[in-house]
């Protein structure tokens, strides 16, 4: 299991109502499921990950966030969780904005443009950075809306979303994931 | 088709009230069954037939002698297991396999009913067959399942009885009859009813049934339940025991060959008049006009589990109709889950040997089972 999965299911409560947004093969559903509560269903887009995630036995949805999320009422879920995806969207906004209606409180993660060795590549190779969290090269990788933490942050703070921002600069630099819980 | 009277049959005593209005009682239901019944009673699956359907989902069928029509999925060993669960499946009322139909025998007039059954619904198919649980003494089904129609029948279930049933899988199906359906189903009904032979339906006198206008019936709808790409595929322009054309109206094309074919076999083993009350049955269902045409109300009661299923290259019911039953369900937090298949096999993949198919089935009842005995402990 990814070692964020440790982490985003640590600020998950016990007996609260999930969703995982883009839940991929249900890993991280599945570690909640049977650690945290079994109140929990996912949303996918990719048929053989749904495949998979019903042979886990885990509730899931066939569906695109971009388009389905807007089928759950307000605040229907405790926590919808949003894991290494929102770059990949073609409207990260409105997805924010889906995922602050339907859940009390979302838990957004994502790979961190400011970790230093992303830095240091852009400015001493010239090239587009490639990392363990961003495999993929320029011309096929999926990810459309790249950001660093500090530029999430300000983000929420613009649109008055709470966010956990404690020692932004440090984290910026040294976090190649930016991991955060944030409520309307 | 005397062996008929062989069929397994519960004769229900308590009077149904049809939503025509009629009241029906004493009618038989023929019903099969599939494994046992555990002891705790929390094992059974009732499985809803489609249109052309029987109670013989599983092994061979001893009417026609071929396999039942979802022998992929039911059986030993196979996704739907029958050495682990118990499958109940009834033939419909308004059937033509030892159920209450146009074929049985009007007591006011000791002719056959033909068209003076009373038209019949989904729901009054799905209230007859809810008899099955009190005569096996089931308290709660375990799963209730169907495709296409058969379909429709779950929901309608769910809807009646929202306590009835740990999970339900409603598959390939819709929650209100599209205009296109309505439209091929009428084409299926005016071809039996333009052969002569049909005599406004009491062609059982002359005991010559309309057997070229259900065969055509037949045959227009199994295009339906094709896709484009799959006949394609199959058949393609591939010409029928000739090398070239025969300018003429022969079956020259082994398309052609195969629907009259298709046509053929099939009035061998279905009454022309259950056709036109099945397809009218499944016209009228409507399940969101039953709650003021918001569909979510239809289960607000119920704490079933649902699986929806649906189908790439199904046009007939496609994605998208299986879709407004997910949303329904989603908007009032209900537990559903829903997955849409590939197949190049149209709407019939439900009743093929499509392995993603059947093994989300499975994957889905034996975990919801294993919940479902760990709660109970």
């Amino acid at each position: 299991m990814k070692k964020e999965f440790n982490t985003i299911a640590s600020l998950v409560e016990k007996k609260s109502k999930v969703l995982d947004v883009g839940c991929g093969d249900g890993e991280l559903m599945k570690y909640i499921n049977e650690n945290i509560t079994n109140d929990i269903r996912g949303l996918e887009i990719s048929k053989s990950n749904v495949q998979k995630c019903v042979a886990k036995g885990l509730t899931v949805i066939e569906g695109d966030a971009e388009k389905d999320l807007k089928q759950f009422p307000k605040s229907s879920f405790d926590y919808v969780i949003l894991s290494q995806t929102l770059q990949a969207f073609l409207d990260p906004e409105n997805v924010i904005s889906e995922l602050l209606r339907v859940g009390k409180k979302a838990i957004v993660t994502i790979p961190n443009f400011g970790y230093w060795k992303v830095r240091i590549h852009l400015l001493f190779r010239g090239t587009m950075p490639i990392t363990k969290d961003l495999p993929n090269e320029w011309y096929n990788t999926p990810n459309l809306h790249m950001c660093t933490i500090k530029d999430f942050v300000n983000y929420c703070n613009k649109k008055n979303i709470k966010i956990n921002s404690k020692n932004l600069s440090y984290k910026n630099l040294f976090s190649q994931l930016g991991i955060f819980v944030i409520e309307k | 088709m005397n062996d008929i009277k062989k069929v397994k049959k519960l004769i229900i005593d308590k009077p149904l009230k049809l939503d025509c209005g009629q009241t029906i009682s004493n009618f038989p239901l023929a019903y099969e069954t599939y494994g046992k019944l555990n002891d705790k009673r929390n094992n059974a699956i009732l499985a809803f037939h489609a249109l052309t359907g029987d109670q013989f989902a599983s092994g061979v069928n001893p009417i026609t002698n071929k396999e039942g029509w979802w022998n992929y999925l039911i059986g030993p060993g196979k996704a739907i297991d029958t050495q682990k669960y118990f499958v109940i499946c009834a033939n419909v009322i308004g059937g033509c396999m030892g159920s209450y139909g146009p074929s049985n025998i009007n007591p006011k007039t000791n002719k056959n009913f033909g068209t003076e059954f009373p038209v019949i619904t989904i729901n009054d198919m799905v209230n007859a067959q809810y008899h099955l649980l009190e005569f096996f003494k089931i308290e709660k089904l375990f799963s209730v399942l169907g495709g296409s129609m058969g379909g429709m029948q779950v929901l309608q279930f769910v809807s009646n009885f929202p306590d009835k049933s740990e999970t339900a899988i409603p598959i390939a199906c819709t929650h209100s009859h599209s205009a296109q359906n309505i439209a091929l189903n009428e084409l299926g009904r005016q071809s039996i009813m333009a052969d002569h032979n049909w005599s406004n339906g009491f062609y059982e006198e002359s005991n010559k049934p309309p057997a070229k206008g259900l065969a055509v019936a037949r045959m227009a709808a199994h295009i339906t339940y094709l896709s484009k790409k799959g006949l394609q595929e199959k058949f393609g322009r591939k010409l029928q025991e000739r090398d070239d054309l025969k300018f003429g109206f022969d079956a020259d094309f082994q398309i052609e060959s195969y629907l009259r074919h298709q046509g053929s076999v099939f009035v061998d083993r279905f009454d022309a008049n259950s056709y036109l009350y099945i397809t009218r049955a499944m016209d009228y269902f409507d399940l969101s006009k039953q709650f003021d045409g918001n569909l979510s109300k239809a289960f607000t009661k119920t704490n079933t589990k649902f699986f929806i299923i649906s189908f790439t290259s199904d046009w007939l019911y496609p994605t998208s109709e299986n879709r407004e039953i997910v949303i329904a369900l989603n908007s009032i937090g209900k537990d559903v889950g829903f997955a849409e298949i590939t197949s190049d096999k149209g709407h019939d993949s439900f009743l093929l040997d499509v392995p993603d198919f059947l093994n989300t089935i499975k994957n889905f009842l034996n975990t919801s089972y294993n919940k479902q005995n760990e709660k109970r402990i």
